[in-house]
């Protein structure tokens, strides 16, 4: 669930977002930022596609040897004095941290960005337990304000003006100068890191994702751009890791080639600026560092994806860039979806976690422009699995029955060329007179989702078969 | 002794078939005019596309049985359409997985198949005869044939050669109209937000004509365009190459 919405009513949040013309100008900036930032970076280092390669390469080995690499990543947590624990589903990992909470007698916990978070409901079941999760990610603090979910993976907030963000500070900020100056993002920037500074200071446990688990040393890496992630995980006596069992790969050198590939996929930086490697909890001579580390590792559906024609999408680095060039997103926003995660990845990934009944439209919102794989780069064939889905669902008979009828007239008629070309001839004659010299239809019977929009070019008149049989031609 | 001719089959596709014939008739001139003798096998309706992107692969199945059978003699299948070329060269053979004999007919089928202005220039690598068109258009890249087969250049080039025609490039030409198949009825407003935005990025260029190699995102974008009354000319690239254009575009008032 999103913003409280469900993919069961994509067509009516859709037509909500299409009518919210705040939102439509936020989402608006994706072109310039996220799009043009990919475009030039990648454009600007020249083995970018044969880094893709490598990256894709890299992912499908460790998946094949899943379960190798996890049991690898688990030895090195252990030997650097970490705990791992194995959450099956999203109720097992919430159990599993509140766990820790309680253990360490935690009131208040800090949070780095994480989407895997967002997937469990951890903030949900937290404040149900009397924790007070606080957002540590400039986007994921506006939406925790707002009473919102993020409505996009790498930049939550991407729906929001930044006369909204100065509104809601005004509100909850409301022991600061209510004449203060907040017209510039800067401002906005400056307010929130003091507000947060103290937060982190009196947080009792700090919980962040991962990018990456890296099977050699027991690792877990995060990147982010606000440094907010190494205050979360630094300053709390507890740092615990929660990430999905497809984040692992063999190396260190394995993480360097992929880092290449992620932040300029993502927002069109060489690198994020800070990455963070967390190996165990603080050793006796470390500066700093939590006293407890633990990493608990999802599966929430995933192993099942192993071996099936979903398994491509285990490779996705959650870099976005699907979503910012997918031309339904940059329409509607990430909220109307109705899932944890919008766009191409989304729809692919999210009748995996929760199963197709409750993920409806998700596959059938896209064009399959294929502008998605073309950018991916990780090389998943998305087109590909939404149209898997697709058949999924028509195997089940859940794709809508007016749709269903519709193949099978086509089916019968087109299987029957001298019947086809008999209805194909009266169709386009009778278009063609309706048309009369316009040209083009405002109004076609049937076709009321067509001619709401745009004209209906009319036929030419008879059909080219017919015209050509006509030349005596073969 | 000279050797046969090889023997060029058209697929027209469905669309161009009910909504323009002229289309189907520019293509049979630009391979006449290469020195092809051209067949339209009678018989040829849909190839599928529709049902394999509904989730209906048996549907497919059953029309891509019909096509292959249809056209497998051929030498080469010619389709004024990336879509329709994109169906039958790289979505043909999944639909024959675990049938070795189907499957090798599919893929040979999908081996000799090409897309129209790509067997111009990649398989023919002739120039056509010198068409003439006044005026400056700009050139939308369908999806499937741009990212499926690599048509980007093949139009361009031939274009380059007609006689007093400017291109001037759109904004991002590589986005997708919202055409989509079906998708253009069932979310139909979400196709029309994807729509409204190319029609802007095409009147922006300032050009009198809108080329694309698709009959699907012509008649959406030129749908667009009548909509909003604009008189921006909207055409399949065949058309203008094959010095067809002289009759009402696509939407237009008849003379």
């Amino acid at each position: 669930m999103s913003g409280g919405l469900s993919p069961l009513s994509f067509p009516k949040n859709a037509r909500a977002a299409l009518a919210n013309p705040p939102l439509l100008k936020a989402i608006a900036h994706i072109e310039e930022t996220l799009v043009n930032g990919r475009r030039r970076a990648t454009e600007a280092l020249p083995e970018f596609d044969a880094l893709r390669d490598a990256g894709r390469d890299i992912k499908a080995h460790t998946l094949k040897h899943l379960d190798l690499y996890l049991e690898a990543f688990e030895r090195k947590v252990l030997e650097a004095g970490g705990v791992v624990h194995w959450a099956a589903d999203a109720a097992d990992a919430n159990r599993i941290i509140l766990g820790i909470c309680r253990e360490v007698g935690a009131r208040r916990v800090t949070k780095g960005k994480s989407m895997i978070t967002e997937e469990v409901g951890l903030n949900a079941f937290l404040q149900a337990n009397g924790i007070t999760p606080v957002e540590t990610d400039l986007g994921e603090y506006i939406i925790q304000l707002r009473g919102e979910t993020p409505s996009h993976i790498i930049a939550p907030a991407v729906h929001v003006n930044k006369e909204q963000v100065a509104a809601d500070f005004r509100r909850v900020h409301a022991d600061l100068d209510p004449k203060r100056n907040l017209d510039e993002p800067t401002s906005l920037l400056a307010e929130a890191r003091g507000v947060l500074r103290e937060r982190f200071l009196s947080a009792d446990v700090g919980i962040t994702g991962a990018n990456f688990l890296v099977a050699e040393t027991g690792s877990t890496v995060i990147v982010t751009n606000e440094g907010n992630g190494d205050l979360t995980q630094i300053l709390p006596k507890t740092h615990i890791v929660l990430a999905s069992i497809e984040k692992v790969v063999p190396t260190l050198e394995d993480v360097a080639t992929i880092m290449r590939l992620l932040a300029r996929s993502a927002t069109g930086q060489e690198m994020s600026v800070y990455t963070t490697f967390s190996t165990g909890p603080r050793r006796a001579g470390d500066p700093d560092g939590p006293e407890a580390f633990h990493v608990v590792l999802l599966d929430n559906g995933r192993s099942a994806m192993l071996g099936n024609e979903f398994e491509d999408m285990l490779r996705c680095i959650r870099c976005g860039a699907c979503i910012n060039h997918c031309p339904v997103y940059r329409s509607i926003g990430g909220h109307a979806y109705g899932s944890v995660y919008p766009g191409p990845m989304g729809s692919v990934l999210t009748p995996s976690l929760q199963g197709l009944d409750a993920s409806a439209h998700l596959a059938n919102a896209s064009t399959l422009c294929g502008r998605c794989e073309s950018v991916c780069p990780m090389r998943i064939p998305l087109p590909k699995m939404l149209r898997h889905w697709r058949e999924k669902e028509f195997e089940r008979h859940l794709t809508p029955r007016k749709a269903r009828f519709g193949l099978a007239v086509w089916r019968f008629l087109a299987t029957r060329p001298s019947l086809y070309g008999l209805a194909t001839r009266l169709a386009a004659w009778g278009l063609a007179r309706l048309a009369g010299r316009d040209g083009a239809l405002r109004q076609v019977p049937l076709a009321g989702g067509w001619t709401r929009w745009r004209d209906l070019p009319a036929p030419e008149g008879g059909t080219f078969r017919t015209e050509w049989a006509k030349r005596g031609r073969t | 002794m000279t050797t046969p001719k090889p023997r060029v089959a058209l697929f027209v596709t469905c669309l161009v078939d009910f909504f323009r014939p002229t289309v189907g008739f520019s293509a049979v001139k630009l391979l006449e005019d290469a020195g092809y003798d051209v067949s339209v096998p009678a018989d040829q309706t849909c190839c599928g596309q529709p049902a394999y992107n509904s989730g209906d692969k048996a549907g497919a199945r059953a029309l891509a049985e019909r096509v292959i059978g249809l056209f497998e003699g051929f030498d080469h299948v010619v389709i004024p359409s990336g879509s329709c070329a994109g169906m039958i060269k790289m979505h043909y053979p999944d639909l024959f997985s675990g049938e070795p004999g189907w499957r090798l007919r599919a893929e040979a089928l999908a081996a000799k198949t090409h897309e129209l202005t790509s067997f111009l220039v990649d398989v023919l690598g002739v120039a056509p005869l010198p068409a003439t068109w006044e005026g400056t258009a700009t050139y939308h890249d369908s999806c499937s044939g741009l990212r499926e087969l690599g048509v980007k250049q093949q139009p361009r080039r031939l274009l380059s050669a007609v006689d007093g025609l400017a291109v001037k490039e759109m904004r991002d030409p590589e986005a997708c109209c919202g055409f989509g198949g079906t998708f253009c009825v069932k979310y139909d407003e979400i196709s029309n937000a994807i729509v409204e935005r190319k029609v802007a990025d095409v009147r922006a260029t300032g050009a009198d004509l809108l080329l694309a190699g698709d009959l699907g995102c012509l008649l959406n974008i030129a749908g667009k365009l009548k909509r909003e009354g604009s008189r921006i000319e909207v055409r399949h690239v065949a058309e203008v190459l094959a010095g067809m254009a002289s009759g009402p575009a696509i939407g237009e008032t008849r003379k």
